[in-house]
């Protein structure tokens, strides 16, 4: 501890040369890194710009190949995420290292060592998780819970270990702006206390607004030192992407395109299949052609139980509470609804979108066999390898989806390079209705533009586009109408010249715009 | 101290294709100790375990008459676990489709005519078929374990062949063994080359097995939906394959090809029904799938190196008397060495010592 005292005027962490190599590529090259006592600190990049292989070695759970980490003036190897704990580094990942099968509390209780009683431990997770404005049932099992509300546990679990410097990946890609607003005061108030913060984040306002210094980085290597608030956030995104991150554009709806409804859902209602699901209460909702309609809210407001509901991985009791192109679809199948025209992207990439250890090719086969049966398989149901990869080539091409060799397994792929691809697949056969949930979680600037552009101009050709996301910039930048789910039920669609910030923002908390105020929270 | 298993980021492609190799030495390895301990010498026993019986010609006869139905029911089950449904049963399968294949050989003496052999296959398979679809319905209709469900029925099929032998279909001019007619010659699978042993025509009905299977798995649209259940079913399901529909389709497929090998090797070897038909090769055929890394054609070198322990442990008990569970020995070590090896290609092992890692910690704050 004297040490410490010692070192009060130098830098809490610095790193020097910090080098790591998967083979032929060097993931991270020779990065250098410095943060001060009571410094938010950025780390900018694209997906594979190595970010994440950085704070791995941070973490403790990558070995550097080479390069110095010093830690409150002392050299330190880091082994393993305990030891990182123990010296005051503490982590909440993008991808969430959760137990399914546990409550939150017992999650927590697993990553502290100190054997407390886990009632004791619920007790004061769920009082940080209410101070800090993230509030989080303890005893609810993850496996019930959305991504939004996971991301809760790890933050929670986080500042449970009182850390000198906890590393936060991608915070916000889930929460409402009136949750992020309360994450920057949680920040903010770290801050005030002394603690220091790496904050890795695509979004670049964000990063202006609270950052108190920069690192960028491109394939591996660092680009720049900077101070986000001498910069534009066009002149970050340039340092990340290395040329212009092109806006997305949205043209008027074309008024001459027949704007019948091609998704039209009435009185859906769905019973919660879990004690923690929630259940969908008579949403009706309708996209017509050449429309993009965006679906605003909170995670864990029935968003994924809907999309369930509407691609028909789960069925409707009644045939005409989905109706896909005209036609009634509540009894059939994924694969029939895709026949009618219809296409999917769910929210969660590598296990549900793609599987993860099959190559691309096949999992371009996953979603399309039923669609495209006649290309695609031969007699007697045989697979024609050959035209599926060089129709995976085209979504490669067309997509720009960057990946090392050829045909490599998903799950080899960044986060927004299989997004890409993933979204990439259902447009190349241009269907007449799209579904996507969480379009761009997770996925840097570049790819996400591309995404959202990409989706429009599927509509403006003439499908209807229903995009459910969390992201509200997004939604704004993309959407004709928003409208909202919470606690199971659908607001009306504003069209997107009256919709506001505010006005989504309140109807994401449960009150409805008129009344202005929010309605009772109901368990 | 503890030891622990720490996931390797990347895993070596060369050591995933060679680790059936390195499982085979390692237990040649061990079975040299073993032979040592055993008091023997372990070069001369290891001669006569794993050389001798390939010396002549017969005695490759032999080898294929014992890998034949490693290789069907291996094959079958590689579709199994392969869709992430663990048939364990597939010896009771081999007895109920040894018991449906002999109902037109025991109850129908006197029908003989070119159908029979071909029916008496077919008749093997659906009754293997069946068998295995019951603990495949009480999976996907109570979601019952189907390790255990699968395992337990393989006790009911030995009791019921065991009951049917000394009872309903026992010889009346059998002076009371428990044992059925023997099977007219119309209804005994031929050997292939008569003149030089006994090898029969199921050693070709496991090697087109085995290219069939091969071809279904890796080209066909049926083979990717079974391997998409097994790896990744939310992925399934979102594609729109049932996992129901493949829990049954490779119980039924595994099941078939086990009663076809019951059936098969009764024909041709053993001519009638007894109380055991089978030296275990139900079990057996689980390290074969797994030694031939669950891909048909590895299944073939693996259920021809398997079938190899079994004469090895014959050979062993009658020239130096080293009793022939030896060969359950051998196949233990083999099963463990290709776990442990594949295991390791994906985790390496560390040992932590807890001094050392304070010692650390220390150093870290001081």
């Amino acid at each position: 501890m004297d040490a410490e005292r010692g070192n009060v005027g130098g830098p809490l962490l610095d790193v020097r040369g910090l080098t790591k190599i998967f083979g032929s590529l060097r993931a991270c090259d020779g990065v250098d890194l410095k943060i001060n006592r009571g410094e938010i600190h950025a780390l900018l990049g694209e997906n594979g710009a190595g970010k994440s292989t950085f704070v791995k070695m941070l973490f403790g759970s990558l070995e550097p190949y080479s390069g110095e980490i010093w830690w409150k003036g002392e050299k330190v190897r880091i082994a393993s995420p305990g030891e990182a704990r123990r010296l005051g580094i503490g982590m909440v990942f993008q991808h969430f290292s959760l137990f399914d099968a546990l409550t939150a509390a017992e999650n927590i209780a697993l990553s502290l060592d100190d054997g407390s009683p886990i009632g004791t431990i619920a007790a004061k997770a769920k009082a940080l998780s209410y101070s800090y404005g993230l509030p989080l049932d303890p005893y609810s099992l993850v496996g019930d819970l959305s991504v939004g509300e996971r991301q809760r546990i790890e933050i929670i679990r986080c500042l449970l270990q009182t850390p000198d410097l906890i590393i936060l990946d991608e915070p916000t890609s889930v929460l409402t702006p009136q949750e992020a607003d309360k994450l920057f005061e949680t920040l903010e108030r770290l801050r005030s206390e002394g603690k220091s913060i790496l904050y890795i984040s695509h979004r670049l306002e964000e990063v202006k607004r609270m950052c108190d210094g920069a690192t960028v980085l491109r394939h591996g290597k660092v680009v720049g030192h900077c101070d986000p608030r001498q910069e534009t956030a066009s002149s970050l995104a340039r340092m990340m992407v290395g040329s212009e991150v092109n806006a997305v554009t949205r043209p008027p709806v074309d008024a001459r395109v027949d704007h019948s409804p091609l998704l039209e859902i009435r009185a859906l209602s769905r019973k919660a299949a879990t004690p923690f699901a929630v259940p969908l209460r008579a949403i009706d909702l309708s996209v017509k052609a050449g429309e993009v309609v965006g679906i605003a809210g909170v995670a864990g407001n029935g968003q994924g139980e809907f999309f369930e509901a509407i691609s028909g991985e789960v069925r409707q009791e009644d045939a005409g509470s989905v109706r896909i192109s005209g036609k009634d679809a509540g009894h059939l199948s994924i694969s029939k609804r895709r026949l009618l025209g219809a296409a999917f992207v769910p929210e969660e990439r590598l296990g549900h979108g793609a599987a993860p250890l099959m190559p691309l090719s096949e999992n371009l086969l996953l979603s399309r066999f039923a669609t495209d049966g006649k290309a695609f398989l031969g007699p007697l149901g045989t697979i024609r390898t050959a035209t599926i990869e060089s129709a995976s080539e085209r979504i490669i091409k067309h997509m720009d989806v960057r990946m090392s060799g050829k045909d490599p397994e998903a799950a080899a792929l960044s986060g927004g390079n299989l997004q890409k691809f993933i979204v990439g697949r259902e447009l190349d056969r241009q269907p007449s209705v799209m579904v996507v949930n969480q379009p761009t979680w997770g996925v840097d600037a570049g790819a996400a533009a591309r995404i959202r552009q990409a989706l429009i101009e599927l509509a403006r050709a003439g499908s209807a586009v229903l995009v459910i996301s969390q992201d509200l910039d997004e939604l704004f930048e993309i959407s004709d109408f928003i409208a909202v789910m919470h606690n199971g039920t659908m607001s009306a669609p504003l069209p997107i010249a009256d919709a506001t910030f505010e006005k989504i923002g309140l109807l994401m908390g449960g009150a409805s715009p008129e009344e202005g105020h929010p309605v009772g929270e109901a368990a | 101290m503890r030891i622990e298993l720490v996931k390797r980021p990347q895993h070596s492609i060369l050591f995933s294709a060679l680790s059936p190799v390195v499982a085979l030495i390692l237990t040649l390895l061990f079975g040299l100790v073993l032979f040592a301990l055993l008091g023997r010498n372990p070069v001369t026993a290891m001669y006569i375990y794993f050389v001798s019986p390939l010396t002549e010609v017969w005695q490759i006869h032999e080898l294929a008459v014992k890998a034949a139905p490693l290789i069907l029911i291996a094959v079958g089950l590689s579709v199994c676990y392969r869709s992430n449904n663990w048939n364990i049963g597939a010896e009771g399968q081999l007895v109920a489709g040894a018991l449906a294949g002999s109902i037109l050989p025991v109850m129908f003496p006197d029908f003989q005519n070119f159908m029979l052999l071909p029916l008496m296959m077919i008749m093997g398979m659906i009754g293997g078929a069946l068998y295995a679809g019951i603990p495949a319905i009480l999976k996907v209709r109570f979601n019952t374990n189907e390790i255990l469900s699968s395992l337990m029925l393989v006790y009911v099929a030995n009791l019921f062949l065991d009951w049917m032998v000394r009872g309903p279909w026992r010889d009346p001019n059998g002076h009371n063994f428990p044992q059925t007619i023997q099977f007219s010659d119309a209804a005994t699978l031929p050997a292939i080359f008569p003149a030089s042993g006994r090898a029969s025509w199921d050693f070709v009905f496991a090697l087109v097995a085995a290219l069939v299977i091969w071809f279904m798995m890796e080209k066909t649209l049926k083979g990717f939906e079974v391997r998409v259940m097994g790896q990744s079913p939310r992925a399934g399901r979102f594609a729109g394959f049932s996992s129901g529909r493949i829990v049954i389709f490779s119980f039924v497929v595994s099941g078939a090809l086990a009663g076809l090998a019951g059936i098969a090797t009764v024909s041709a070897n053993i001519n009638q029904l007894q109380p055991v038909i089978s030296p275990g090769y139900g079990f057996t055929a689980i390290i074969v799938a797994f030694l031939g890394r669950l891909n048909p054609l590895g299944i073939v070198v693996a259920g021809l190196v398997l079938a190899l322990s079994y004469l090895g442990g014959e050979a062993a008990q009658t020239a130096i008397g080293i009793s022939d569970k030896t060969a359950s020995v051998f196949q233990g070590m083999l099963l463990f060495f290709v776990l442990a090896s594949d295991t390791l290609i994906y985790y390496r092992i560390r040992i932590v010592r807890s001094r050392e890692r304070a010692g650390e910690v220390v150093h870290g704050h001081s």
